[in-house]
């Protein structure tokens, strides 16, 4: 294998782990706060580039309004899927809601298949995101950099909001203990709004930024990224965002450098992926960054 | 009194032959397509073609002929269970099981077993035949469409060297770029690179970085055309400047939409060309299917329309419903005029047909040539 195959393969594999981690933050950060899977973060994900692509293509609207709206849309979603079937779960045991997850993902998937039919929709594209960085014999998407780039700018937010601000203590309060949170007088329901509209807002993030990068739009498109994203969440230590981060970037790389090196078995990329977590899991139940918690007695 | 009660008898027995009549009047044609799932998108264009021939024959033998549909899900189990569905519960007299040989080769065992005939129109891998006498299909199969194929690469384009890029989850995809391969090496080519992906795959950037540095003038990918449609786009995007080649699937106006210029310049082979149309029937079904839909036919649809025309076709040659005689008139067809070209049935139940290669030129579909078996 040449020099240039492998760089060009190592590029390849930060723009898929960018990506990734992008959509792992989001699915951590519900999962540190809440002890929730929200398997319905892959389409929540999906959701993001419908409501662009019709904002734009239907509505007529800047591409750069379409966007804001898209986010904004889906944030709502994601905080109405919360109120509908997460919140009366509350006292219920985890495995009720983790279920009610799994239903919300697939009623969500095939009410995209009705409401916006299972033909792919192209994307539009802004000259910024088709453009080609040239180094020597390597070629990068420009949406390499802008996933790197917004991945940094989200991670500063969220450790602003969650570490500094009064909505972040009540997360932080309620991550450890909810009842007790709320005997404190915390606001619970308002912090875990607060908290799936972030998580929605970044899978929406993600969403876009993964439709500029793989343009085209279909109903199951978010179910293979959820569950990469959620393998990295688990990877880097599920509830940790620096986790998450390194998680998605660790499984992009690997994914891709699995190809570069068994080319013949490239349609095994997914069952690798796999075969990583169980060994993690095996060796390392929480996580290459997880903290060790302890359970309560 | 003889009289009356004469005139009662022969009231009584009027009505009851015309609400025999009228029970019959319905026949069911029960079609199994892939309505959700991976493989939607095959299953609405199989629809579009069923619902626009089922719109210009609604009738058979004087029957009203309605069509159940059942949603396979894109499964190989769940189309086996549709089809038991069709036939168990709503008597269907025959079936359709089209997109995805996947899903049509369950599906015509299955019919096959109950002895009810079916025809997929455009499941194009040899399995869905082979060894069963009820099942037959409206397209050319996957030997004779890769073989045509590498001997256009080799021969009319003069590529040696060829890459493939394989869906292994599709046995369609796997059964076509393996005939491709053994024709093309045959003749003298090499292929280069062999690699693989799964249906629904958004990433191809390792594959296609591999198959870049391995020089292949020639990239073959017999797959379904969302998944083509972006393997398309980050060819192009990674500085891939070969020829891309495909196969029937990739003969869909989505497919132009979706991959916008990445799919100037992509050849497929196909059962039709708009440019070229085979038969009178072809330019009356593009017509039609322009007023209906408003888009440019596809030869996923096109099939289906003509599998369900072979049908009534052949129920009207047996005269009846019975399964054995229509089995028999599908297996005698020949040169059956469809929209899609015309159509002998041979020995194994597979239409022997000739192929058309169409080539994406500025964003439509151009006739490029035709080969015949």
């Amino acid at each position: 294998m040449s020099l240039s195959l492998l760089l060009q393969n190592i590029a390849n594999g930060l723009s898929l782990g960018s990506l990734y981690a992008l959509i792992a933050i989001g699915y951590t950060m519900v999962y540190g706060i809440l002890r929730l899977i929200n398997f319905a973060h892959g389409e929540i994900f999906m959701l993001a580039p419908y409501f662009l692509y019709f904002g734009f293509l239907i509505f007529h609207l800047p591409w750069w309004v379409s966007v804001v709206i898209a986010i904004a849309l889906t944030s709502l979603t994601g905080m109405l899927t919360e109120k509908i079937a997460y919140r009366p779960l509350r006292d219920a045991p985890r495995v009720s809601v983790l279920i009610s997850a799994i239903g919300v993902s697939f009623f969500l998937q095939n009410l995209a298949i009705v409401v916006f039919s299972g033909i792919p929709k192209s994307v539009h594209r802004p000259k910024f995101f088709t453009k080609i960085f040239q180094l020597g014999d390597i070629r990068i998407q420009s949406t390499l950099f802008a996933s790197i780039g917004i991945s940094i700018i989200v991670l500063s937010l969220l450790i602003y909001i969650v570490y500094r601000t009064k909505t972040g203590l009540a997360m932080r309060a309620i991550s450890t203990d909810i009842e007790t949170s709320r005997l404190m007088g915390i606001e619970v329901n308002k912090a875990i709004s607060v908290t799936f509209i972030i998580g929605s807002a970044l899978a929406a993030v993600g969403g876009i930024l993964w439709s500029q990068r793989f343009p085209q739009l279909f109903p199951t498109m978010g179910m293979i990224p959820g569950l990469k994203a959620f393998i990295a969440a688990v990877v880097g230590g599920i509830g940790s965002i620096p986790g998450a981060m390194f998680g998605g970037f660790i499984l992009g790389m690997s994914e891709i450098l699995f190809v570069t090196f068994f080319p013949g078995s490239s349609g095994y990329r997914d069952a690798f992926v796999f075969l990583i977590l169980i060994l993690i899991l095996l060796f390392k139940p929480d996580g290459i960054l997880g903290k060790k918690v302890q359970e309560k007695v | 009194m003889k009289k009356t009660l004469v005139l009662l008898f022969l009231a009584l027995l009027i009505t009851s032959i015309g609400g025999i009549a009228l029970a019959q009047e319905v026949v069911k044609f029960g079609i199994a397509e892939p309505m959700t799932g991976a493989m939607a998108v095959g299953g609405e264009l199989c629809w579009r073609g069923y619902e626009l021939a089922h719109e210009q024959k609604p009738t058979v033998l004087g029957k009203k002929i309605e069509l159940v549909l059942v949603d396979n899900k894109s499964d190989k189990v769940e189309a086996a269970n549709a089809v038991s569905r069709l036939i168990e519960r709503d008597k269907v007299v025959a079936v359709f099981v089209s997109y995805g040989s996947g899903m049509a080769i369950p599906g015509g065992e299955v019919a096959n077993k109950a002895g009810i005939p079916m025809i997929s129109g455009t499941a194009t891998n040899p399995l869905v035949t082979q060894g069963k006498d009820y099942v037959f299909r409206a397209c050319f199969i996957d030997p004779f469409q890769g073989q045509v194929m590498a001997r256009f690469t080799y021969e009319n384009l003069g590529i040696k060297k060829a890459a493939l890029l394989v869906d292994i989850a599709q046995d369609y995809s796997v059964g076509l770029a393996n005939f491709y391969k053994k024709t093309f090496e045959e003749l003298g080519g090499e292929i280069v690179s062999d690699t693989k992906y799964n249906t629904g795959d958004q990433d191809f950037s390792a594959q296609l970085s591999q198959i870049i540095a391995s020089g292949a003038e020639a990239l073959f990918f017999p797959g379904y055309f969302g998944d083509v449609a972006l393997i398309a786009i980050q060819g192009r995007e990674l500085g891939y400047t070969g020829q891309y080649l495909g196969g029937d699937t990739l003969h869909n106006p989505v497919l132009i939409e979706l991959a916008k210029e990445a799919a100037e310049g992509l050849i497929a082979s196909t059962f039709f060309a708009e440019d070229q149309p085979a038969t009178p029937e072809s330019e009356k079904y593009a017509k039609l299917f322009r007023e209906k839909y408003n888009l440019a036919p596809d030869a996923v649809s096109i099939l289906c329309y003509d599998s369900y025309n072979l049908m009534i076709d052949a129920i009207e040659r047996a005269g009846s419903f019975d399964p054995v005689a229509i089995r028999d008139a599908l297996a005698a067809t020949k040169d059956f005029q469809g929209a899609g070209g015309s159509i002998t049935i041979d020995e194994n139940g597979d239409a022997i047909k000739p192929a058309v290669l169409v080539k994406v030129v500025n964003g439509e579909y151009k006739y490029e040539t035709t080969v015949y078996p």
